[in-house]
This record gives C-alpha cells, structure tokens and sequence, in this order.
C-alpha cells in the first residue's frame, strides 16, 4: 500500500475516526476528535509502524507540528518513508 | 483469560499477591517477576501447582528503564496479553532525616517510586491500546502519616500514592483502572527485623491488635485487580487493622 493508505489506515484504527473522513487535510483535534492521550496512542502507533525510519520516539518537537494527517505523511516522507510500504 | 505481572514477587507480599490471584481465578497467567530471575523459582512452581494455571518468571530491576522496557514487552509476549498490573517492588533503607544520605535516599526512590513509574508506563502503553487493564499498586500506611525513620520509604509511597491517581485520572477513559492498596502493619521480612519494642508500640495504636498477613494485603490486590471492582478507580485501600482512618 501507499505511504499515506498506511497512514490513513493507522490514524482510523489510533482514534476510532471514520476513514472517509481522513484526509491529508483533516485535523487531528478539529476533525477527528482527538484528544491529547489519542495523540499520544496515534505517536506509538506511528513509531511502532515506522521504527527502521523514525526510531522509538518520535521528538516531541517534532510530534507537536501534527496537526494533520498530511503533516504526518510530510514528516514520514522527510525522514526517508518510501512511497511504497509495507 | 487474563495475565497479571507483579513486581517484587520471589518472596513476601508480591509472591502471596501471585497466589491469590491465581487461586481466586482473578488472573490465570502469572508473570513473577523479581531482579533475578532464579529467586522467582519457588514462587513460579507452586503458582503451576495450582490448577489452570500457568506461571512463569523473568529478571526484573525495575529501577532500570531499559530492564522494564524489555521486561513487560516480553511479559506481554509469554501469554498473548497484559491484563493485570501490581506494582508491588519495594525496599526500604530506615535512617533518621539527619543521617540519612543521598545513597539510601535514592535506592529507595528509584525502586519504589521510579520504579512503579516506568513498570506503569511501559504497561499502560499496551492497555490504553487493548481499552482495558488493572493495576495496583502497594503504597503504606506510612505514605499517609508518615513515619520517623522513613523520610525515603514514606516519601516514596507517598508519591507513589499521588502517581496512583494521576494515572487513574489520565486512562480513565481508555477502561484502565488504577489504585492502591496502603498495607499497615504486615508480618512479612521487611518487618520482622524490626525490635520488639517497636512492634509493641505499634500494637498499641492497632485497633484490630494484631499484626496483618500477607494474605491480607492480597486479597485487597484481588479483589481491585478483578472485575468485581470495575467502576473503582484513584482510590487508596487502607489494610491496617485500623491502625490510620484517613
């Protein structure tokens, strides 16, 4: 699958959103409802998903630029995420 | 089928809380965990020796972040699941405020405080994601009231008091429960080579006068780790004979 079909995919089952609403522009907080431990259990699903390229944890720095589900794929992408995954 | 994982469970109060919860049918897995992995040996043989149950053990320091990370990762792997949590390691190392130095301080810390953090931590990053767990962690009458002697141990189980309800508070919404149980006076190891003039003056204060078992204490674990208490959470259970009436 596609790099942002992962991370759509991971986003749905992290927050219990319905996939027809995540899009690369929908919002973690505004969108899809999230609150601050989501955003945490969507961070280690990340991490857990993509470790070879982001490691255990993901910065805090770095996590709190996400506020959308594109935001993620970019980070992904910048760290060396193929298009392509797994 | 639930798996429970306790600390400090070679011996004492950690190994009677492993009984109960196997003998109870709280939990059928049993994780015993203690910082080496053949003093949980006795503990593991009579766990299996009960019926449906199956036990194993691991070498846990819990003052060690990289121990726990490994350890409840593969704690969760030996079974399929964590269900069952008890924060039940802990030392103590008794000295007068004026004399007690940074070494005793922080051995104490680091076990029974920051060790109950980072067991919890590592713990609660797979029940957030399963919407469901218990744990319980073994605080002290003394992190209540105090106790001259124990400016480390009462200073740590209080605060592991205080941890008990901000993680409560923070996976609440994810069906994970937490609490405490706050032992008083136990006949355990820890307490037996207190002098006899201290255990009688203890006495005196005890309203049920007598000392408690082990088998008290893990009852009390049990009953919190089962479903019986599904909507209890934050909540310190004092097993003390009476002895504090917070």
């Amino acid at each position: 699958m596609t790099l942002e079909e992962k991370v759509k995919q991971i986003v749905v089952d992290s927050l219990h959103a319905e996939a027809s609403q995540v899009t690369p522009a929908a919002s973690f907080v505004n969108d899809l409802g999230a609150d601050s431990l989501d955003q945490a259990e969507l961070m280690m699903n990340i991490e857990d998903a993509f470790k070879q390229y982001v490691g255990d944890n993901i910065p805090e720095e770095d996590a709190a630029k996400f506020e959308t589900v594109g935001s993620v794929i970019e980070f992904l992408k910048s760290k060396g995420v193929p298009e392509n995954v797994d | 089928m639930k798996t429970a994982l306790v600390t400090g469970s070679a011996r004492g109060i950690g190994r009677a809380i492993c009984e109960e919860l196997a003998r109870s049918g709280v939990a059928q897995n049993i994780v015993v965990c203690d910082v080496q992995k053949e003093w949980c040996e006795e503990t593991v043989a009579a766990l299996r020796a009960i019926e449906g149950v199956q036990a194993d053990s691991l070498a846990l320091d819990v003052s060690k972040e990289a121990s726990v990370v490994a350890g409840v990762a593969e704690a969760a792997k030996l079974f399929g699941s964590l269900d069952i949590v008890v924060n039940n390691a802990g030392v103590t190392r008794d000295d007068l405020l004026v004399r007690m130095t940074e070494e005793k301080w922080d051995t104490v810390l680091d076990i029974n405080l920051k060790g109950a953090f980072l067991v919890t931590r590592e713990a609660a990053k797979l029940m957030m994601r399963a919407r469901s767990g218990a744990i319980v962690n073994i605080a002290s009458v003394v992190g209540l009231m105090g106790n001259a002697g124990q400016a480390n141990y009462s200073a740590s189980k209080g605060g592991l008091i205080a941890l008990t309800k901000t993680t409560a508070r923070e996976l609440g919404g994810r069906g994970v429960r937490v609490n405490a149980v706050a032992p008083g006076f136990i006949n355990s190891k820890m307490t037996e080579v207190l002098p006899d003039n201290v255990k009688q003056q203890m006495l005196s204060i005890i309203p049920l006068k007598k000392f408690g078992e082990v088998s008290d204490i893990a009852k009390a674990v049990a009953f919190l780790s089962s479903d019986s208490a599904s909507y209890i959470t934050g909540q310190v259970i004092s097993v003390n004979g009476g002895m504090l009436m917070p």
